[in-house]
């Protein structure tokens, strides 16, 4: 059966600067959408991934993954908005690249839709009262 | 048969006013026609809630003991620095005022994550500040420095000043270069990628007044969830701006210099504002109530987002170099739509001004008239009109040439 899910991957110093990704194309058929990648703290590196496959590749991927030390956590409701400092300017609309944040019509209320999120944190920094909140 | 204000203020003293939003006037001149509306109809409430740099509060803070001269001495509130330049216990806080140590955008851009309109949201949301002062000494101000945490209930007069706010009409901003920039437009995408613009369109108050028949200078209105009054024409106030023949001016043109007790405000209303790579800024609620006099005013009120037109100006090169381009006009139903055309591009809009705050910004001011609590003033003087011949100049351009002789 053919699912999608979205991970965030951590890929600690020893492992962080070695082709990974690539063996979960070549060796479990999956699709794989980078959402977001960086290298942080010390060489620690980070992904945000979109992954596609039959389930029972992306469960072989997922044990492949973390034998080779990458820590997986399941990508949730990672941007929040805190409704009491949110003033409805529309300033994260603008820079929303998934249309997870929306206005609802005709009152121009500002709507977060979660499952759009791609968790690009966009928002976090167009908000200028500092609303937006980023967790993984 | 035009009323009068003295007619309308009776009317809310005995509760039987009738007042509505300028969203709602919209549909009743449209549907009745100014004439009927204009019988109807005894007042029309506006709002705006955008960020307004040109904010602050003129404060003072009481003498110490012993006393210290804070006039040209140096003052901070949460080590942001504060105006120090009139009598000794008297200071004003501005909304852009920055922290020594703020790195600004020598990391560019820059986050600007506490400023002075961060203080005065600090202020009202009455929590307490760190007022850190030194001073030169004087026999009569002997004190040198001085460290207290303060209160806005514990002070004198905090007044908040804003020597211009309600912007009537302000540019669309675009950008032209190659580049990402950072603006108080907010984060422009390079190669018109974005399109920002700020005003609450047909709910703002100087598109519901665009000759200033009902606003001059002590026009009573709604500020920061408190009374505030027009203190005199903002600066850069320029109502000499091309017009529609509905007198909406096609670019930005009046502005107000606002006054109120900063006591009977709430942080719903101001807020500190941050915008990456430009500074920090108050976020102001604004409202103002227009008396329906006659069929013109009607008429005025009734004007709908379509109606009104903004000007697109590209903030990548010709904004920063003064020159003059407008690149074409939209009106803001236009923008709110979430997407206009620009040279042939669709690009997709982002508002700055809150719109549903505007609304209850005027929604609140409506059952403050219709309440009784709340009378309509007549301008005790004008400010300039739109045939005043008074428009906005540049900075003088006379660098000296560094002889002794000039």
């Amino acid at each position: 059966m053919e699912v999608t899910h979205r991970v965030v991957l951590h890929f600690p110093p020893p492992i962080s600067g070695k082709p990974i990704v690539y063996h979960l194309v070549r060796d479990y058929n999956l699709v794989f959408n980078i959402l977001k990648a960086s290298i942080g703290l010390e060489d620690h590196g980070l992904m945000v991934m979109e992954l596609s496959g039959e389930e029972a590749d992306y469960q072989r991927a997922t044990e492949f993954l973390v034998k080779r030390g990458v820590r997986l956590q399941p990508l949730f409701q990672d941007i929040t908005k805190n409704d009491e400092s949110c003033v409805d300017c529309g300033a994260c609309v603008g820079v929303c690249p998934s249309e997870a944040l929306k206005f609802e019509r005709p009152a121009m209320k500002v709507m977060l839709d979660p499952d759009s999120c791609v968790a690009c944190a966009e928002c976090v920094t167009a908000c200028p009262v500092r609303a937006m909140k980023l967790t993984f | 048969m035009a009323k009068t204000l003295e007619e309308i203020n009776e009317k809310i003293r005995r509760g039987k006013v009738v007042v509505v939003t300028a969203e709602e006037m919209v549909d009743i001149v449209r549907d009745k026609g100014a004439k009927q509306a204009a019988q109807a109809v005894d007042v029309v409430t506006t709002g705006t809630f955008g960020a307004m740099c040109s904010s602050g509060v003129m404060m003072n803070l009481g003498h110490s003991k012993p006393r210290i001269k804070l006039g040209g001495g140096q003052v901070r509130l949460n080590r942001v620095p504060a105006y120090g330049g009139l009598a000794a216990a008297d200071i004003y806080l501005g909304a852009t005022a920055l922290p020594d140590d703020d790195p600004r955008n020598a990391v560019y851009p820059g986050e600007f994550r506490y400023g002075g309109g961060h203080v005065i949201e600090d202020l009202v949301a009455r929590r307490r500040v760190l007022l850190e002062a030194s001073a030169y000494g004087t026999d009569c101000y002997p004190r040198r420095q001085l460290a207290t945490w303060i209160t806005l209930e514990e002070i004198n007069e905090a007044y908040l000043f804003n020597p211009r706010n309600g912007y009537q009409n302000y540019n669309v901003a675009v950008n032209r270069s190659d580049r990402t920039i950072y603006t108080y437009m907010g984060t422009l995408q390079a190669d018109l990628g974005s399109a920002s613009y700020c005003s609450a369109g047909q709910l703002s108050p100087l598109f519901n007044d665009p000759r200033y028949r009902a606003t001059g200078i002590g026009t009573r209105l709604f500020l920061g969830g408190g009374v505030g009054y027009v203190a005199w024409q903002g600066t850069q106030h320029s109502p000499s701006v091309k017009r529609t023949d509905k007198g909406l001016p096609l670019g930005g043109a009046g502005t107000l210099a606002v006054i109120g007790d900063l006591k009977q405000m709430s942080p719903r209303h101001l807020r500190g504002g941050s915008f990456r790579g430009y500074g920090t800024t108050l976020m102001v609620g604004l409202g103002l109530p227009i008396p329906v006099l006659d069929e013109e005013v009607a008429a005025q009120t009734g004007v709908s987002d379509a109606d009104i037109l903004a000007p697109i100006v590209d903030y990548g090169k010709a904004y920063p170099n003064r020159e003059p381009e407008v690149i074409g006009h939209v009106s803001y139903a236009q923008l709110k739509s979430g997407s206009i055309e620009v040279g042939g591009k669709a690009v997709p809009t982002t508002p700055l001004s809150s719109y549903p705050r505007a609304k209850e910004i005027a929604e609140a001011l409506k059952e403050w008239v219709a309440g009784g609590k709340f009378e309509l003033t007549a301008p005790v003087a004008p400010i300039p009109g739109a045939d005043s011949g008074v428009a906005v100049k540049p900075m003088p351009d006379h660098p000296p040439s560094g002889t002794s002789a000039e």
